[in-house]
C-alpha cells in the first residue's frame, strides 16, 4: 500500500523507513503504542526485545495484551497482535529466558552496544503525566550516559532501625528487616535485633528470637514476634536516652496492649474452598477487609500481622526461608503493610493503606496509556529524522503534566557530548581505596560492575591481566584468576597501590577505562559503607549527595519538576541480550547476534535505529536489594 | 459498574492509572458516557485511550463505507476485505474497541451527527467530532450548550502531520492541590463560534499559525461546500485567493500564514501516524480530566506540528466583558 505522509515528504523519506531495521528494547507500556505506531508508519523490519511476561496491572495500557495473554511472553504476543493489522511486515520478537542479575545496567549497556557499533539510539521513559525522548548519537550528541542519572533513594541504616521519621522508613523496615528475617534466608545479614534479654538465665540471651521453640504453636510464635519487635525493641532503644533527646520518643506496643483481654486470632475458618479450588491466601480475606485503599486501625494492623504470619507458616512453610518479597504476592504485600503501619503507629507517623504501601514497597510507578502513546508518536518522528541523517533537527523532547511558555510538547536541541563521559570520551576515574584491606574482589564487584555497570570485565594493571571473564579461559587461568579476587590488592602478583593506573575493559560493550588509584587508610562506615570513593564517575544528583538526609520518599511526578531529563522507576525488568556467553567476541559477531544476519545490499548501519523504551526503569530496586 | 466502590478486578487492572488520579476519580470515569464522530486515525487513537481508562461508554458516530484511504492510520481494522466489507467505520471500529477493555459499553449511532437531537446528546458527559464541517461543529457546540448539564465539547482535526484540538468546558469549576491547600478553580470557556469569531489582530501575540490555516482551510471548504477534508493542492490558487481576502479584513500580514503550511493542509488526505498518536494522546488526556474533574485542562485550543515538534496550548477565547 503506498501513501504519503506528507506532501512535504520527500521520496528519501519513504525509501529510508522502507529500507530500515529497527530494534526495539521493551513491549510494555511504550512498547506497544510505539510497536503500533512503527508498524502504521510503513516501518518493514522490527526487532523488539522484552524479557517479561504479562500481567493484569500490565493491561490497563498496554493495549496490545488481553486478560487471556496473561502469564504470555509480552514481545510474542505484540508481535502476533500488531501483525493482524499489517500482515506484511517483518516483526521478530526475543523473549529471553533467564533475568539477567544485573539488569539494572540494561540501559548503560544498550547505551555502549549502541555507542560501539555507532548506531543511533533513541531513548524514552514516561512516569505518570511526564515522559521524554532524546537521541543519542555517538560523537553528535550527548550519549545517554554523559548526564548524571539521579542516584537510587537509600536511607541510613540507623534510620531504618532506630529512628523512623517517615512512613517509608516503616515499610523499608518491614520489608527488608523484618520480613525478610521471617521468611528469607535466615543467614542472611540482617540489622534486626534478635536476642531478648532474659533476665533469669545469661545463657537464653545468645538466643535468636526469631526461631521458634518446640511446643510453641504458631499463634505464640506469632504474638512472641510481635512482642519482641514491636515491644521489647522499642524498649531497648528507648533505654537509650541520647537518641530521643530532640526526637519524639516511640512507645512500645504489646498485642495485651492491643487486644485487652481478647485472643488475637479469633479469625474464623480458612478453609472456605468449594469446588476444590485452593484458597486464596489472605488475611484480609480471612478477616474480612474488603478495601486496599481503606485505612486499618492499630488492632486491625495487628490482627492483619498475626493472620499473615500464621497463614505464611501454615500454608506455606515450604517456601519459609526462601521468600523474598514480591509486590505481586498478596500475603506479603498484607504482611508488610501491617508491620509498617504499626512501627508507624508506635513512632507517631501517619498509617497508610495497604494500597499505598504496596506502592511503596513494590515501587510501583504510576501509569497512563495517553502519555505513552505521546511518547510513541514522537519516537517516531525522531526515528525518521534519524534515518535520514537530519541531524540538524534531531530534539530532545519533553512531554509536560503543565506548559511551559504555552508548551505541551517541548523540544529542546540535543547537548553535545560530554567531554568528561568516562563512556563516551573514556576519560579516566579516580578511585580511592584501602590497598592494603580492600581485595580485589571488591572492586570487582562494587566499582567495575555495580558502578560502571560492565558485566563481562577484564582488568590490567600495565601488561599484568589481573583478572577476566570467559568461556574460553583455561583452567589454571581461572583459579588464578580467583586466587587473585581474594587478595588484597597491595598483594596481587602486580601489586596495585596508590598511584597505580588499571584498566578496565568490557569487550562486548566496546568500553574501556583508566582507574587512578590512590591510597586511602580511613572511610566513614556510615557515610561511605563501601570502603571506597570513585570519582570522575557520573555522580548522583544533588538531593543525593548526602546520604544522611531523609530523602522525600514518595515517587511521585511532583508538578514542579519541569523540563528535566527524567528517571524513572519501574516495576518491570528489562532484558536486552538474550544469552551471554562472555565470550571474548568481536564487534561483528555482536552485531550478527542482537541485529540478525544482514544482506550485503541492505543499507549500511548508520540506517538502523535503536530504540530504547521503557516505561520506567528500574534502578532503585535492585540497588537497595544489593 | 453501578456500585458506590470499585470492583476487585477494576482495582487491580486499573492499578497503575488509579495510583495517577485516584479511587474517585476513576469512579467517575466508569459512570461516564461519551459520544464520538469521526473515526480516522487520530479519533482511533482517541478512543483506544478512553476505553483503557475505563469510561463507563463510548458511542461511536461515522456511517462511512471503510476505503483503502481511511485505513491508513486504523489499527483496529485489518485490512481484509471479506472482514470490512458493507460494514461502516463505527461497526468496525465497535467490534474492536470492545477488546480493549470488556468493562466499556462500546456502541454505533448510526445517523448524520448534525441530525442528532438536543434529547439524544444530552445522554452524553462529552462530546467529540472530527472530519465535520464547521456548521455542523457549531451546531452540535450549540446543542451540547443547551442542556442544563454540562457537556463537554471537543473538535480534532489532523492533517497532514500536524493538528488541532479545541476544548469548550463551558463553565468549569474544579479543585485541586496547591501547597497543600486544596484551591478552586473556575475557567470560562467560548465557544467554537465565539472563538473563531474573534478578530485576528485581537489573537495572542505570535499565535500558532497553524490556528490560522485552518481557518482560512475550514471557511474554504465551508463557500465551496465541500465534504470536510475533501481538497487537493489543485485548490491552492483559489485558497490563496481567500487567504488575501482574510488577511485584508482581519489587518494580518499574509506571511503570517505560509504557503508551504496551506499547501501540507490542503494536499494531504492522510494522517501521519505519530501525530495520530499524540494528537490522540493530548486529547484523551484532556477527556479525562474533564470527566474526573482531575487536573488543569487545556484552554482551549492545541496544535501539534511535526514540522517543528512544538505541542503548543493557546487561548482563543472572548474576553469578558467589564462590568
Amino acid at each position: 500500500m503506498h501513501f504519503s505522509f506528507s506532501v512535504m515528504a520527500s521520496e528519501q523519506q519513504l525509501s529510508a523507513i522502507k529500507g530500515s531495521k529497527v530494534l526495539m528494547v521493551g513491549a510494555g507500556g511504550i512498547g506497544c503504542e510505539l510497536l503500533k505506531t512503527l508498524a502504521l508508519s510503513g516501518f518493514p523490519d522490527i526487532h523488539i526485545i522484552d524479557m517479561d511476561t504479562i500481567e493484569v496491572s500490565n493491561l490497563n495500557r498496554q493495549f496490545l495484551f488481553r486478560q487471556s495473554h496473561v502469564g504470555q511472553s509480552k514481545a510474542k504476543v505484540a508481535r502476533d497482535a500488531v501483525l493482524k493489522f499489517r500482515p506484511d511486515i517483518n516483526i521478530t520478537p526475543y523473549h529471553a529466558n533467564v533475568k539477567d542479575p544485573d539488569f539494572n545496567t540494561a540501559r548503560r549497556h544498550v547505551n555502549r552496544l549502541c555507542l560501539a557499533a555507532g548506531v543511533p539510539l533513541v531513548e524514552s521513559g514516561t512516569t505518570g503525566f511526564l515522559g521524554q525522548v532524546t537521541v543519542h548519537v555517538k560523537g553528535r550528541t550527548e550519549c545517554y550516559e554523559c548526564q548524571p542519572k539521579p542516584a537510587p533513594k537509600t536511607y541510613p541504616v540507623c534510620t531504618i532501625t532506630s529512628t523512623p521519621s517517615k512512613f517509608v522508613h516503616c515499610v523499608v523496615w518491614a520489608k527488608d528487616l523484618l520480613f525478610a528475617k521471617l521468611f528469607g534466608d535466615r543467614n542472611q545479614e540482617n540489622d534486626l535485633n534478635v536476642h531478648s534479654k532474659d533476665g533469669s538465665s545469661s545463657s537464653k540471651q545468645a538466643e535468636d528470637v526469631f526461631e521458634r521453640q518446640k511446643e510453641e504453636n504458631i499463634e505464640q510464635y506469632g504474638k512472641r514476634i510481635y512482642d519482641h519487635v514491636f515491644g521489647y525493641n522499642i524498649e531497648l532503644a528507648l533505654s537509650n536516652e541520647e537518641t530521643w533527646r530532640n526526637r519524639n520518643k516511640p512507645r512500645p506496643i504489646y498485642v495485651k496492649d492491643v487486644f485487652s483481654s481478647e485472643l488475637a486470632s479469633q479469625n474464623g475458618n480458612l478453609d472456605k474452598s468449594s469446588n476444590g479450588d485452593p484458597p486464596s491466601l489472605s488475611a484480609m480475606a480471612s478477616l474480612g477487609l474488603k478495601n486496599p485503599q481503606d485505612l486499618w486501625t492499630l488492632k486491625e494492623n495487628s490482627k492483619v500481622f498475626l493472620e499473615a504470619l500464621k497463614l505464611f507458616f501454615s500454608k506455606r512453610e515450604k517456601e519459609i526461608g526462601n521468600l523474598s518479597f514480591d509486590k505481586d504476592d498478596q500475603l506479603a504485600v498484607e504482611f508488610v503493610t501491617a508491620a509498617a503501619n504499626i512501627r508507624a503507629s508506635s513512632f507517631g507517623i501517619p498509617l497508610h493503606s495497604l494500597f499505598e504501601a504496596k506502592g511503596i514497597a513494590g515501587n510501583i510507578v504510576h501509569a497512563v496509556a495517553t502519555t505513552n502513546a505521546v511518547i510513541a508518536g514522537l519516537i517516531v518522528i525522531e526515528a525518521i529524522k534519524v534515518l535520514q541523517h537530519d541531524i540538524k533537527n534531531y530534539r530532545m523532547t519533553y512531554c509536560l503534566e503543565h506548559p511551559s511558555r504555552k508548551m505541551l510538547l517541548m523540544p529542546v536541541e540535543p547537548f553535545e557530548p560530554n567531554k568528561s563521559c568516562y563512556v563516551c570520551s573514556e576519560t579516566p576515574l579516580d578511585l580511592e581505596i584501602n590497598t592494603h584491606c580492600s581485595k580485589l574482589r571488591d572492586v570487582v564487584d562494587k566499582i567495575v560492575k555495580a558502578k560502571l555497570g560492565m558485566n563481562f570485565p577484564l582488568i590490567m594493571h600495565g601488561s599484568a591481566l589481573l583478572y577476566e571473564v570467559g568461556d574460553d579461559l583455561e583452567e589454571d587461568e581461572v583459579a588464578n584468576y580467583a586466587a587473585n579476587l581474594e587478595k588484597v590488592l597491595s598483594e596481587l602478583p602486580s601489586p596495585v597501590t596508590g598511584g597505580t593506573i588499571l584498566t578496565v575493559e568490557d569487550l562486548q560493550q566496546e568500553l574501556k577505562c583508566s582507574i587512578n588509584i590512590k591510597h586511602r587508610e580511613e572511610f566513614d562506615e556510615e557515610k561511605e559503607p563501601d570502603g571506597m570513593i570513585l570519582s570522575g564517575w557520573t555522580q548522583p544528583r544533588a538531593a543525593e549527595k548526602n546520604g544522611k538526609t531523609a530523602v522525600d520518599s514518595e515517587v511521585s511526578t511532583s508538578s514542579a519538576s519541569e523540563a528535566v531529563p527524567l528517571e524513572t522507576e519501574d516495576d518491570d525488568d528489562l532484558q536486552i541480550i538474550p544469552t551471554i556467553t562472555g565470550k571474548k567476541r568481536k564487534l561483528s559477531d555482536i552485531s550478527n547476534e542482537t541485529k540478525n544476519k544482514r544482506k550485503a545490499e541492505e543499507l549500511d548501519s548508520k540506517n538502523d535505529v535503536v530504540m530504547l523504551d521503557d516505561e520506567n526503569s528500574d534502578m532503585s530496586k535492585k540497588k537497595r536489594e544489593q | 459498574m453501578d456500585g458506590e466502590e470499585l470492583t476487585e478486578h477494576e482495582t487491580a487492572l486499573y492499578d497503575r492509572q488509579i495510583r495517577v488520579w485516584g479511587a474517585d476519580a476513576q469512579r467517575r470515569l466508569s459512570k461516564s458516557h461519551i459520544l464520538v464522530s469521526g473515526l480516522k486515525g487520530t479519533v482511533i487513537e482517541f478512543c483506544k485511550n478512553i476505553v483503557l481508562a475505563g469510561v463507563g461508554s463510548v458511542t461511536l458516530s461515522d456511517d462511512r463505507v471503510v476505503t483503502e484511504e481511511l485505513l491508513a492510520a486504523n489499527f483496529l481494522i485489518p485490512h481484509d476485505e471479506n472482514v470490512y466489507a458493507g460494514k461502516s467505520l463505527a461497526e468496525l471500529c465497535c467490534h474492536s474497541l470492545k477488546d480493549f477493555n470488556p468493562m466499556v459499553r462500546v456502541s454505533v449511532q448510526k445517523g448524520d451527527l448534525s441530525s442528532f437531537s438536543v434529547d439524544f446528546i444530552e445522554k452524553f458527559d462529552a462530546v467529540v467530532v472530527s472530519c465535520c464541517s464547521l456548521s455542523t461543529k457549531k451546531l452540535v457546540n450549540e446543542k451540547c450548550r443547551k442542556v442544563s448539564k454540562r457537556i463537554a465539547f471537543y473538535t480534532v482535526d489532523c492533517r497532514d502531520s500536524c493538528g488541532e484540538i479545541f476544548v469548550d468546558l463551558q463553565n468549569y469549576v474544579y479543585s485541586k492541590k496547591e501547597d497543600a491547600e486544596m484551591i478552586e478553580c473556575r475557567l470560562e470557556y467560548s465557544s467554537f463560534e465565539e472563538a473563531i469569531a474573534i478578530p485576528w489582530r485581537s489573537l495572542p501575540r505570535r499565535v500558532s499559525k497553524l490556528y490560522l490555516a485552518m481557518r482560512v482551510i475550514e471557511r474554504f471548504e465551508e463557500l465551496e461546500s465541500r465534504n470536510p477534508g475533501d481538497t487537493s493542492i489543485a485548490d491552492l490558487p483559489n485558497v490563496q485567493k481567500l487567504r488575501k481576502e482574510l488577511c485584508e479584513a482581519h489587518s494580518l500580514s499574509e506571511s503570517l500564514i505560509p504557503d508551504t503550511l496551506l499547501e501540507r493542509l490542503l494536499a494531504s488526505t492522510t494522517e501521519f501516524p505519530p501525530v495520530c498518536a499524540i494528537i490522540g494522546g493530548v486529547l484523551g488526556q484532556e477527556v479525562i480530566k474533564a470527566i474526573s474533574g482531575k487536573g488543569d485542562p487545556l484552554k482551549n485550543f492545541f496544535f501539534f506540528d511535526s514540522m517543528d515538534g512544538k505541542g503548543i496550548i493557546e487561548d482563543i477565547s472572548k474576553v469578558k466583558a467589564e462590568g
